[in-house]
């Protein structure tokens, strides 16, 4: 190379490193006046088959309201996806990158759809002043919301789930008391997301007298021989599957393998979805699993989806798929984090909310039958409210069945036993409290913010 | 024209043993060190701190400290992340039980116990090496991830086995935001880098290269194996459990065993491999490439205006990603750290190259 022909490489490759600190610098900005949702998906990697539905009814909800309603109360709604790959860094990245979007209001409120990656956010979110709703996840301890400030569990935690499975297996034997010298096996997913039941579980078995038997599953799950040659072995009376991904498939297809009765064995709301029964063909006829919020099917909401959504090609998955558990779920998510919205406006004015404004929302959340028939979701939802000392807002849970083609419900609803789970969300939310030296708001001087 | 060390004398032995012997290259540590802690805090977004910065100069540090094994020594380990959770599980004990304890003080003890524990999965090196031996580090891995998964007591009987920290206070000062977290990196990853640089070029990092170059040649001149390969191992421990202290407290701030899995061993490994083998500057470039790409991949589509779709989006990262290993693996095997060091070669002829 000629000395002039370097220089001129030089120069390029000099103007192309600006070129793109410039680009790095030069942040797209939104147009002011709207409402940002950021979205923290994963389409990709082992736990895609469960993230994909759950992602398409996500954003899917706000599409259909931008297009019908013009936005929430004219306020129109944006998103952005962000992939986590279920993996905590890439989610706390994801956060980083978009929380604070649509300056000057910023995120509205964050749903991570990992329990992993809500106990990294927990820590974060309120020095940002935004909210980490985890519906149907996350730590069981933070619906206590005077040490949980910004975490709303709303609908549900995995300790109502486990106390649900547990009064409805006692049901099943007549009456809790026959559950003494019974053997209940838990085949979880080794993470928080699966540990979370172990503590309501020890305390029923410790109040019923039954032998609970803890067989952890390592990430992905694909892998569960030795496990269910321990349940070969022991003969469990029932197993409750706290799985996520392709490990709830994995476990159905070693059930079958092992010759362990589908009809004993019960999933949490996150192993009760169509991507977990249907790879294990008609092994899984008979496998049960609990009701989250919404069964599957489709009402007036999806009517509208369809419509204002699908028919005009914008729809984000398959149009069939509309209506599947986990994309009902996904709708119900951000149907909640809309409503929040909606009565954060009813206080604050109908304009964009701050995420302040909005955990204000949350935190007053009303729900109820009147407001779910008014927006379409009659059927798929129970009512929820919260208040400051109750983040999660609804206890109660069914129980479906899967018959080889479909979902359906074939108990309850229950509601999760209160007096238990009570005292052991205040211990835990105290030690939390302590180690962390957040002192406990007080419910009655601190509502208003 | 300006790299040139002609006319720079050594007139003494102190001069000839500093450790950067030429005067440019002191110029440009020192701009580099004025950029690192004067003008980066002002320049850079918060993003860009927690995100990219802050887990690039813990795992540079965590790199640097396999490198001293595994570039230095020649001895293979697999387990690094195991060791790196030892840092961050002891840190965690450390400060819940004896709370009174300066975080400093705690980090180095977190280094010293992982050090004792890395010194404990050394000794299998002393009778095997090579493939066998990373074989011998896995159990390392396997070992403290069932341990930290299981024994309740490490994570103070937490329901999810998920454990989460206070802030970091040092004398009164609070690391709390992300520019201080920043330079509170930054200022012990220097620390241990200059102490590293100088340990490899004292008679301990001698040892070492004689050692990996060939061990029964090391013996004969009088190098004791027994004590070259565990010291490596200490100290290699004790950097990648500062490392794991860092990385638990300053940039998780709450995390489970996964967060230490064998994905971090090897993501370790492929640093020093990518970063150059035997070179501390190596490491700080793996780090980089290992932590940073993927998500600057991430986001260059958005950045350069072209809408794709989220699933399109991780799928491309991954294959550039992929591509660019195999790329720079194929022009120089040795790493990105002999890439810089050709450039410098290259920079001491121009404008006159032969």
């Amino acid at each position: 190379m000629k000395l002039a022909e370097k220089v001129r490489v030089l120069a390029v490759s000099a103007g192309a490193v600006t070129a793109v600190m410039a680009v790095m610098a030069s942040q797209p900005v939104m147009a002011a006046g709207e409402q940002f949702f950021p979205a923290l998906v994963y389409r990709t990697g082992p736990y895609a088959p469960n993230g994909l539905p759950f992602a398409n009814g996500f954003v899917d909800y706000l599409k259909m309201l931008n297009a019908r309603d013009g936005g929430i109360n004219g306020v129109k709604a944006t998103f952005e996806e962000c992939e986590t790959g279920y993996a905590t860094d890439r989610g706390v990245e994801c956060y980083e990158r978009l929380k604070g979007k649509n300056p000057p209001y910023g995120a509205t409120v964050f749903q991570p759809l990992s329990t992993g990656i809500t106990f990294a956010l927990t820590d974060k979110a309120p020095k940002d002043k935004v909210s980490i709703v985890s519906a149907g996840y996350g730590r069981a301890d933070s619906v206590d919301g005077k040490v949980f400030k910004w975490n709303f569990p709303l609908g549900g935690t995995y300790w109502d789930a486990a106390d649900i499975l547990v009064q409805h297996v006692g049901k099943l034997q007549g009456g809790l008391d026959k559950l003494k010298g019974k053997k209940i096996a838990l085949v979880y997913h080794d993470s928080p997301y699966g540990k979370e039941p172990i503590p309501l579980l020890q305390e029923r078995s410790k109040m019923h007298g039954f032998d609970l038997l803890l067989l952890p599953v390592t990430h992905p799950g694909v892998e569960q021989k030795a496990t269910w040659l321990q349940i070969r072995q022991q003969r469990p009376d029932y197993v409750f599957l706290w799985g996520w991904g392709v490990m709830n498939s994995t476990a159905i297809k070693e059930a079958v393998a092992t010759g362990y009765p589908r009809e004993k064995m019960y999933g949490v709301w996150w192993s009760g979805a169509e991507p977990d029964v249907i790879p294990a063909g008609d092994g899984a006829k008979g496998y049960n699993a609990l009701v989250f919020l919404a069964p599957p099917g489709q009402g007036q909401v999806h009517k509208d989806i369809l419509k204002y959504v699908y028919d005009k090609g914008q729809g984000s998955g398959k149009r069939e798929d509309v209506g599947e558990v986990l994309y009902n779920r996904g709708m119900v998510s951000m149907m909640m984090a809309v409503e929040a919205v909606k009565r954060a406006q009813s206080k604050y004015g109908k304009k964009p909310m701050t995420g302040a404004q909005v955990r204000w929302g949350l935190e007053n959340l009303a729900i109820d039958a009147a407001t779910i028939k008014k927006i379409g979701f009659e059927g798929f939802m129970q009512p929820v409210s919260t208040s400051c000392a109750d983040h999660g807002g609804a206890n109660s849970g069914s129980v479906q069945a899967w018959d080889g083609k479909k979902w359906h419900v074939t108990a309850g609803p229950y509601h999760s036993d209160l007096q238990i789970i009570r005292p052991i969300i205040r211990a835990s939310a105290a030690k939390y409290a302590g180690e962390k030296h957040v002192p406990p708001r007080d419910c009655a001087t601190d509502a208003s913010n | 024209m300006l790299y040139r060390e002609n006319g720079q004398f050594k007139t003494s032995y102190r001069a000839d043993q500093q450790m950067l012997p030429i005067l440019q290259d002191r110029i440009f540590m020192g701009l580099l060190l004025v950029f690192v802690f004067v003008v980066a805090p002002f320049v850079f977004s918060n993003y860009f701190f927690l995100s990219i910065l802050i887990p690039f100069l813990i795992l540079a540090l965590a790199a640097l400290g396999l490198n001293l094994l595994v570039g230095y020594c020649g001895q293979i380990s697999i387990g690094h992340a195991a060791f790196m959770s030892v840092g961050a599980y002891a840190a965690y004990n450390l400060v819940l039980r004896v709370p009174q304890l300066n975080f400093l003080v705690v980090l180095v003890l977190a280094g010293l116990i992982a050090a004792l524990v890395g010194l404990l999965f050394g000794i299998p090196s002393l009778r095997i090496r090579g493939l066998y031996l990373a074989v011998a580090t896995l159990a390392a891995q396997f070992f403290m991830d069932w341990v930290f998964a299981r024994v309740k007591w490490f994570t103070n009987y937490a329901p999810s086995g998920s454990v989460s920290t206070a802030t970091i206070d040092i004398f009164g000062f609070q690391i709390n935001s992300p520019v201080r977290k920043y330079l509170f990196l930054a200022a012990v990853v220097t620390v241990f880098a200059i102490l590293a640089k100088n340990l490899v070029r004292s008679h301990l990092g001698r040892a070492w290269m004689a050692m990996r170059d060939m061990d029964v040649a090391a013996e004969v001149i009088g190098i004791r194996p027994v004590y070259a390969k565990l010291t490596a191992f200490a100290v290699s421990s004790f950097y990648v459990g500062v490392a794991g202290a860092l990385w638990g407290f300053v940039h998780l701030g709450s995390w489970e065993p996964l967060a230490f899995s064998i994905t971090l061993s090897l993501n370790l490994l492929f640093m020093i491999i990518i970063g150059g083998m035997g070179s501390i500057l190596g490491s700080f470039f793996g780090a980089f490439f290992i932590v940073a790409l993927p998500i600057l991949l991430n986001r260059a589509p958005d950045w350069l205006g072209i809408h794709l779709s989220t699933a399109m989006v991780s799928h491309l990262e991954s294959m550039i990603f992929g591509a660019l290993i195999i790329f720079f693996l194929i022009v120089e095997p040795q790493g990105l750290a002999r890439l810089w060091s050709i450039g410098k070669e290259k920079l001491r002829l121009w404008p006159f190259p032969h």
